[in-house]
C-alpha cells in the first residue's frame, strides 16, 4: 500500500514528463535531502564528515562523471583518476594565480580543464572501441599521471613535488585548507554535488541522453537515424570529463587538503570504475549506492570484528575490504549488470504491487 | 488534456516532386567487397508515391542495394541521382536529413531503451535544443520534447503499440520490435523509406498487421517505400512495381504482372526457392 500508485492519473505530457510520475517517489527524495542537509549535519561528528559523507560524496560524483560515458555512452575508460588530477591541478593553478577568485568559480572553471583533456583523449573513441579504447584511455592515465610528475609547474615548482591547499575563505567562511571545518566542507560538497546531480538527470533524459544511449546499444543504427557519432561520443567525453574534472577539485581542496601524483594513479580510477559497476550501469542513483558501498566497507570492516570482539589487524582488513570488493565485482558483472540500482527499481516495484501481487 | 489523435494529419514534406515521377535514379551501380561482387550494373528508378519492390534470392545483393541508396556504402561504380541531383560522397548519418530513413533484416533497436525512447531517437535529428537548454529541462527544452513526444504518440497509436510505450524493447517478441523498428523510422518523418524484409519471421496476422501499416503510410503520409521481401503474396499485393535481383544483376523490372511472368524470374528465383 506504501507504495500504491493506483488513482494518480496522467493527464498531460508534461505530467508525463516530470521526474516523479509516483508521487511516493517525491516523497522519499523529500525524506532523502532533508536528511542529508538537516539531520546529518546534526548529528554527524567529525570522523563521520571526514571518513565517510564527504568521500562518499565526492565519489559519487566521480562516479557519476565515468557512469555518463560508460553507462550512458558505452565507453569505457580506465582514465578517470587522471581526469580527476587534471580538475584538481587546474583548481590549484586558478587558486594559486588569481587567489581573489571564489572557490567555487575556480572549481567550476577547473572542471573545463578536464573536459578539453577528456575531448582529445576521446578522439580514438571515434575509431576504437571496446577492449582497444580501454587501451587507450589507459595509456591518458600513464601520461597524465607522468604529466603530474615532471611538469614541476603544476605544484608550482615545491620541493615535494605535492600541491597544499592553502586557507580559502567565502563570504568570510574558510572553506578550504588546514583550518576549515569539515561540516562547512560538508555543506559544499553537498551543495555541488546536489547541483550537478540535477542537471545530470535533466541531460541524461532528454534528447542528449536518448542519443548517447542509442550509441551505446547500436552505433550502426544511431547513425542511420541520423545522430553524428562523433558529436556524440565526444559530448559525453565532455561533459563526464567535465563531471570528473570538478570531483577531482573537491577531491583534493575539499577533503583530502594535499595531493602527490600517484594519488590520481590507477587505483583511483579503478576504485572509481568499480563504484559504477557495483552502483549500477546507466544509473544516476546507482552512484550514490555504490560510493556508499566502496567508502563505507573498509570502515565498517575495520569496527565490526572489534565490536565483536575479534581481533584483526589493519592489513587484515585491507584484505577483507579487496576480497569483499573483488566478489562484488564479480557477482555484478555476472549477474546483475545493473547494479545495486537494479535491486532498488525491483523492490520499488514490487512495494507498488504490494501486498497483492499480479 | 491532449488533444486526441487523428492519423489523418500526419505531415508530408513537400520536395517539390511530384507523384509518378522520378525521386531516386540509380545508373549502372557496382559495388563489391574485395573479391566479392554484390552488386554488378544495376540501373533501376524508384519514382514518388510508388511502393518498390526488391526481390531475389538469398544473398541477391538486396540488403548491399538498400546500403548503396542510403549512403552506407559507396558504389565503386555508377551514378546515384536523388531528387534530380548526382549524390557524392555522402555521410551516413546525412541521409536522415536528405528524408531517407530505413529499418533493417535483422532488427536494429537500441535494446537497452523503451519503445518510446526508441522512436523518439528518430526526431534526434529535429530536435535542436542544445546542452544548456537540456541541463535545465523546464522551458525550451521541455517545450520542445512535449511537441515532439505528441508526434511520437500519433506513431505509437497508428502502430497500435500504446500498451509497449514504456517496455524496454529487448523484452518484445520479435514481432513487436520489427513494429517498433517501422515506428522510429516513421519518427524521421521519411519521404523514402527502405524496409529490409519487415515481415520476415512473422506470422499470417502479423504479417497483415504490417502490411497495412505499410499500404496506409504509403497512402496516407504519401511515403516512398522500397520494400525487400521473400513473400511473394506480399510483393504482388503491396508493390507498384518490383525489380529482380540474382547474384548482383538486374534480371527483371516492372509490374508484379510482368515479373511474376518472367521466365528468368521464375527460373532464378520462384524455381530456386521453393
Ligand atoms: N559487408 C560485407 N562484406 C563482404 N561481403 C558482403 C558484405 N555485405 C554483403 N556481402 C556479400 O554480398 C552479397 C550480397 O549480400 P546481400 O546481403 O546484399 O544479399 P541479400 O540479397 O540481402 O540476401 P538475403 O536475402 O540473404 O538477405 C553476398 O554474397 C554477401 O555475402
Ligand atoms: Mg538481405
Amino acid at each position: 500500500m506504501l507504495y500504491r500508485t493506483a488513482g494518480q492519473f496522467k493527464t498531460t505530457y508534461e505530467a508525463d514528463h516530470a521526474l516523479f510520475p509516483v508521487r511516493q517517489d517525491a516523497i522519499l527524495l523529500g525524506i532523502i535531502l532533508v536528511v542529508a542537509w538537516v539531520v546529518l549535519p546534526l548529528t554527524a561528528n567529525e570522523f563521520a564528515f571526514k571518513a565517510l559523507l564527504v568521500p562518499v560524496l565526492i565519489y559519487t560524483l566521480a562516479a557519476l562523471g565515468l557512469n555518463i560515458l560508460t553507462g550512458y555512452a558505452g565507453q569505457l575508460s580506465l582514465g578517470t583518476g587522471a581526469f580527476m588530477g587534471v580538475g584538481a591541478y587546474a583548481c590549484y593553478k586558478i587558486i594559486t594565480i588569481f587567489p581573489e577568485v571564489n572557490l567555487l568559480v575556480a572549481i567550476a572553471m577547473s572542471g573545463f580543464f578536464s573536459a578539453a583533456v577528456g575531448v582529445a583523449f576521446g578522439v580514438p573513441s571515434l575509431r576504437i572501441k571496446g577492449f582497444y579504447l580501454a587501451i587507450a584511455t589507459l595509456a591518458a592515465q600513464f601520461f597524465l599521471v607522468w604529466l603530474f610528475e615532471k611538469w614541476a609547474w603544476l605544484y608550482n615548482y615545491s620541493a615535494s613535488g605535492a600541491i597544499q591547499v592553502p586557507t580559502i575563505e567565502m563570504f568570510g567562511v574558510v572553506v578550504a585548507g588546514p583550518n576549515a571545518k569539515a561540516i562547512t566542507q560538508y555543506y559544499f560538497v553537498l551543495a555541488v554535488v546536489t547541483v550537478v546531480t540535477m542537471l545530470a538527470i535533466n541531460i541524461t533524459r532528454g534528447r542528449i541522453g536518448r542519443i548517447w544511449k542509442s550509441v551505446r546499444d547500436m552505433d550502426i543504427a544511431a547513425e542511420l537515424v541520423g545522430i553524428n557519432l562523433m558529436k556524440a561520443k565526444l559530448s559525453a567525453f565532455f561533459v563526464s570529463s567535465y563531471i570528473v574534472g570538478i570531483a577531482g577539485a573537491l577531491f583534493v581542496f575539499l577533503w583530502r587538503g594535499a595531493a602527490e601524483p600517484n594519488l590520481f594513479d590507477i587505483p583511483l580510477s579503478f576504485r572509481v570504475l568499480f563504484i559504477v559497476i557495483i552502483g549500477g550501469l546507466g544509473s544516476i542513483l546507482g552512484n550514490y549506492l555504490g560510493a556508499m558501498l566502496i567508502v563505507a566497507l573498509p570502515v565498517v570492516l575495520s569496527y565490526l570484528p572489534g565490536a565483536l570482539g575479534i581481533p584483526v589487524s589493519s592489513s587484515m582488513v585491507e584484505h577483507l575490504n579487496t576480497m569483499v570488493v573483488g566478489a562484488l565485482i564479480i557477482f555484478f558483472l555476472i549477474v546483475e549488470p545493473h547494479g545495486l540500482a537494479r535491486f532498488w527499481a525491483v523492490l520499488r516495484e514490487k512495494l507498488i504491487i504490494w501486498p497483492f501481487p499480479h | 488534456m491532449n488533444s486526441p489523435v487523428n492519423h489523418n494529419n500526419f505531415t508530408v514534406t513537400q520536395d517539390g516532386i511530384a507523384d509518378g515521377e522520378v525521386l531516386l535514379d540509380l545508373r549502372n551501380v557496382s559495388l563489391a567487397f574485395g573479391g566479392v561482387k554484390a552488386i554488378t550494373d544495376i540501373s533501376f528508378d524508384i519514382r514518388k508515391g510508388e511502393i518498390r519492390a526488391i526481390i531475389g534470392p538469398n544473398g541477391a545483393g538486396k540488403t548491399s542495394m538498400l546500403n548503396v541508396i542510403n549512403g552506407f556504402y559507396t558504389p565503386q561504380q555508377g551514378k546515384i541521382i536523388f531528387r534530380g541531383k548526382e549524390r557524392v560522397g555522402m555521410k551516413p548519418h546525412q541521409a536522415v536529413g536528405q528524408g531517407i530513413a530505413r529499418t533493417f533484416q535483422n532488427v536494429a533497436l537500441f535494446k537497452g531503451m523503451s519503445t518510446l525512447d526508441n522512436i523518439m531517437t528518430g526526431r534526434s535529428v529535429m530536435m535542436k535544443r542544445g546542452l544548456g537548454w537540456q541541463m535545465l529541462w523546464h522551458g525550451p527544452a521541455l517545450a520542445e520534447e512535449i511537441e515532439h513526444r505528441k508526434k511520437v504518440e500519433e506513431i505509437i497509436d497508428f502502430l497500435e503499440i500504446e500498451h509497449i510505450r514504456r517496455t524496454p524493447v529487448g523484452k518484445l517478441p520479435y514481432g513487436l520490435q520489427k513494429r517498433v523498428e517501422l515506428g522510429r523510422a516513421l519518427a524521421m518523418e521519411p519521404s523514402l523509406l527502405l524496409l529490409d524484409e519487415p515481415m520476415a519471421g512473422m506470422n499470417l496476422e502479423e504479417k497483415e498487421d504490417m502490411s497495412r501499416f505499410i499500404l496506409d503510410v504509403n497512402r496516407q503520409r504519401g511515403t516512398t517505400i522500397a520494400l525487400i521481401e521473400h513473400d511473394m503474396g506480399v510483393v504482388m499485393d503491396l508493390s507498384d512495381r518490383v525489380v529482380v535481383l540474382d547474384y548482383g544483376r538486374k534480371i527483371a523490372d516492372g509490374t508484379p504482372e510482368v515479373v511474376k511472368s518472367n521466365k528468368d524470374v521464375i527460373d532464378a528465383y520462384l524455381g530456386v526457392a521453393h
